[in-house]
């Protein structure tokens, strides 16, 4: 590592030098890179060299693209957007674990400084039949609107509901739901599991309104739904491995999917009459 | 000229009245009408959900991979309502109030004051939806304050309420997807407005994915597609916020307005080198125990940007706390606008630190002290462990490095009353528009304004041009328009 190098650098949007002393580094990626859905995809070797160590991953990724792009070859495409760790757009598993080797931290805000010179890093897209891969390091994840669309919602429209204090809630139910409604929809969880379960995205909403009292009155056709719908869309079932709490960037619960069980028990077995008795 | 639409007759009375004379649409003439709705933020998909609720069809585009990933969602603070649930003398006209002075009074009085009334039952609709707001012990809902007010009206879930509130109007869109009154286009991008005879009929979009450029048809617009933080370098926008939707619209005749009116955020995270790709923010809540200072000299400071000297280093005489200094009353607790400009003034003058010199410190050394590390970790912990991870720098320790940052544009494309801009038939909502925010927007109100726009107000306003048209006949998809503008963005 170089450190303590002083690089100057001319930026032509900033009128004035950026002196950049960040320790730099030189890095061998190995790039999934895949033309669309339809063709084969294959590992490439690419070499990042120069990267200060205060980027982020995909700051990185834009430096190398930006590097590809000036040799006239396609970039690598990888999602993002709000890069603050919050709209769950970015993935990537990296060596191996979703979103990289820190706990509770997104790609956008994993920096570059968790990793040194010289060293190997493999990155690929989410691995799951249920998230077909677009291009590159980019997979179609719109199996998860399906299954919000199935029943993540509480049945109301805009305009003629009680005042929002009608009903108390107390705050440990409130911060509970709290703690389950937190999820990104990023499907790390997915990547994670080695069924490519997707309980752990299922069953923080299913939790939300199932904890919650305007929840209550269509919380098991809920969990049916959503269920149903996540069978329908060839995710795996869960055999309680762990990995997908453990790799959850926002620190979703694995207790959730018990409750997700619950649910779906209690929905199966007794009539809905009888469940609302 | 302009025709604001602004009905006459006292404040409190405008919108009733209004509503009252706007024309309807029979229900079983709603299901006649398509609208295209651009944008999925709080904006769009309370305004998609709502208008399908109402027999309408709806078509949403949002270049993200699902509604879900809007920039609202990024919002950390809170959203206002003038609900006086804490019996402190809040009232809609004291919303109203606040805001238009919060906006050095450029916004547009009739706006503002429907936004305020229409508060209250924002923050029932959520409820309802099953947002988890934050709770007092007793089970009601817990209100903070917020700066520009004396009352405490803001609503909040941790510090999440942007994701709170737009999974909430995310749910009610994909309830409506489902009943196959929405049809929703996630990786589209507008590329293009499509105008017939004066009026906005279609939009044209590119697939993300496959690189297709389709046509869409509709009876109105409604562009949701939030602000133009993003024509700086760098903002606290996401990547793909580029407002070309916005643009494109100005482009074919839609008026902007106060495009000078951009808010400059003072808490933000400072830019590392020239391979950043957007700025963070950070709560400005963080003014209330921190301290912003600079070193007194030039030479001080270049020692600092060299590493030779590290803040702690510094006398206490040797340190400028520039707005203690400045405004005594107000100390580091000045209104945002004033705390960025002297952030820039000392770092124009050399005395910026840092290693590239485009920041000054936050201090929470004294708090420290003062409370004890585990008051200051139970109030900020998790704004200070974001701050670690971005800079590598531990804030108990070492002071905190703050810049201004664009994160919100007040100005955008003019609309009148209905939210209607200067197309027929095309309509603004949320940041995207000029008309409720002034000349600066108080902490709290861009949630409030989207939700109002998209839940409370499109609805009813809608209607009233669709009612207009004269005719049910679907939009003619095979209008010499549609090809001419497509053929346009082909260059």
């Amino acid at each position: 590592m170089s450190v303590g190098t002083y690089t100057f650098r001319y930026s032509t949007l900033h009128t004035q030098f950026i002196i950049d002393m960040s320790k730099h580094m030189n890095l061998t990626l190995k790039v999934w890179r895949q033309k669309n859905q339809n063709s084969e995809g294959k590992f490439v070797t690419i070499q990042a060299n120069n990267i200060a160590d205060d980027m982020s991953f995909l700051e990185m990724l834009d430096v190398v693209n930006e590097d590809l792009t000036r040799k006239g070859e396609d970039p690598i495409y990888f999602d993002h957007d709000c890069r603050e760790g919050i709209c769950g757009m970015c993935s990537l598993v990296i060596n191996g674990r979703p979103h990289g080797p820190n706990e509770r931290t997104t790609t956008c805000q994993l920096h570059m400084r968790s990793f040194h010179d010289g060293q190997t890093i493999v990155i690929e897209p989410w691995r799951a039949a249920a998230f077909p891969v677009l291009k590159d390091l980019a997979v179609d994840r719109s199996a998860f609107d399906r299954i919000q669309q199935a029943g993540g919602y509480i049945n109301v429209n805009t305009g003629g509901v009680p005042d929002a204090n009608a009903i108390p809630i107390p705050k440990r139910i409130a911060d509970e739901a709290f703690e389950s409604a937190t999820c990104i929809g990023c499907g790390a969880c997915v990547a994670a599991c080695k069924n490519a379960s997707a309980m752990l995205f299922v069953s923080a909403k299913v939790s939300q309104f199932a904890l919650l009292p305007q929840g209550q009155t269509e919380r098991y056709e809920r969990a049916q739904a959503m269920v149903d719908q996540m069978d329908k869309e060839g995710f795996g079932n869960c055999t309680n491995t762990g990995a997908c709490e453990a790799e959850c960037p926002v620190g979703i619960k694995l207790t959730n999917i018990a409750r997700l069980n619950r649910e779906y028990f209690t929905a199966k077995i007794f009539r809905q009459e009888d469940v609302h008795a | 000229m302009l025709d604001s639409k602004v009905p006459a007759g006292p404040l409190a009375e405008k919108w009733s009245n209004h509503k009252f004379n706007l024309k309807l649409v029979n229900p079983a003439n709603k299901r006649k009408f398509t609208i295209i709705v651009v944008g999925t933020g709080l904006a769009g998909a309370s305004a998609a959900a709502s208008l399908a609720e109402l027999g309408y069809n709806v078509k949403t585009f949002c270049y993200q991979d699902s509604p879900r990933r809007a920039h609202s969602i990024a919002a950390q603070g809170g959203i206002n309502a003038a609900k006086n649930y804490q019996n402190d003398g809040d009232s809609i006209f004291r919303l109203f109030y606040d805001t238009i002075k919060g906006g050095d009074y450029r916004a547009r009085e009739a706006n503002v004051y429907r936004l305020a009334e229409n508060s209250v039952k924002i923050i029932d609709q959520c409820v309802a939806q099953g947002v988890p707001f934050a709770r007092e012990y007793g089970g009601l809902l817990d209100n903070r304050s917020f700066g520009g007010a004396q009352v405490s009206r803001t609503f909040y879930a941790r510090g999440q309420t942007g994701q709170q509130l737009l999974l909430g109007a995310y749910s009610a869109l994909n309830r409506q997807i489902k009943k196959g009154k929405v049809k929703s286009y996630t990786r589209h991008e507008m590329l293009d407005l499509v105008v017939i005879d004066g009026h906005a009929k279609g939009i044209i979009t590119r697939d993300l994915v496959t690189g297709k450029i389709e046509a869409h048809e509709g009876h109105a617009v409604l562009l949701c597609t939030g602000g133009y933080g993003n024509v700086f370098f760098l903002s606290t926008n996401a990547m793909g916020c580029n407002v070309t939707a916005a643009w494109r619209a100005h482009k074919r005749g839609a008026f902007f307005a106060n495009p000078c009116y951009t808010q400059i955020h003072p808490t933000c995270i400072p830019v590392t080198g020239d391979h950043q790709s957007k700025l963070t923010l950070m709560s400005e809540s963080l003014r209330n125990d921190g301290r912003v200072w600079v070193p007194k000299t030039k030479e001080l400071a270049e020692k600092l940007r060299k590493g030779e000297l590290g803040p702690n280093d510094i006398k206490e005489e040797d340190r400028d706390y520039f707005l203690e200094r400045k405004y005594p009353s107000f100390g580091n607790l000045v209104p945002r606008d004033v705390a960025s400009r002297n952030a820039k003034e000392v770092v124009d003058e050399g005395r910026g630190v840092g290693k590239t010199g485009f920041a000054v410190f936050l201090d929470f050394a004294d708090a420290i002290k003062r409370m004890g590390e585990e008051t200051v970790r139970a109030k900020y912990g998790n704004l200070f462990d974001m701050y670690q991870k971005i800079t590598d720098e531990n804030p108990y320790e070492v002071p905190m490095r703050i810049y201004p940052a664009v994160h919100y544009t007040m100005g955008g494309l003019w609309v009148d009353y209905n939210l209607m801009t200067t197309i027929p038939g095309l309509y603004c909502l949320g940041e995207a528009n000029f008309s409720d925010h002034g000349a600066n927007r108080l902490g709290a109100s861009a949630l409030m304004q989207g939700l109002s726009d998209g839940y409370f107000v499109i609805p009813y306003t809608v209607g009233d041009y669709l009612a207009g048209l004269g005719s049910f006949a679907p939009v003619d998809k095979n209008h010499p328009a549609f090809e001419e503008t497509r053929k346009n963005d082909r260059r």
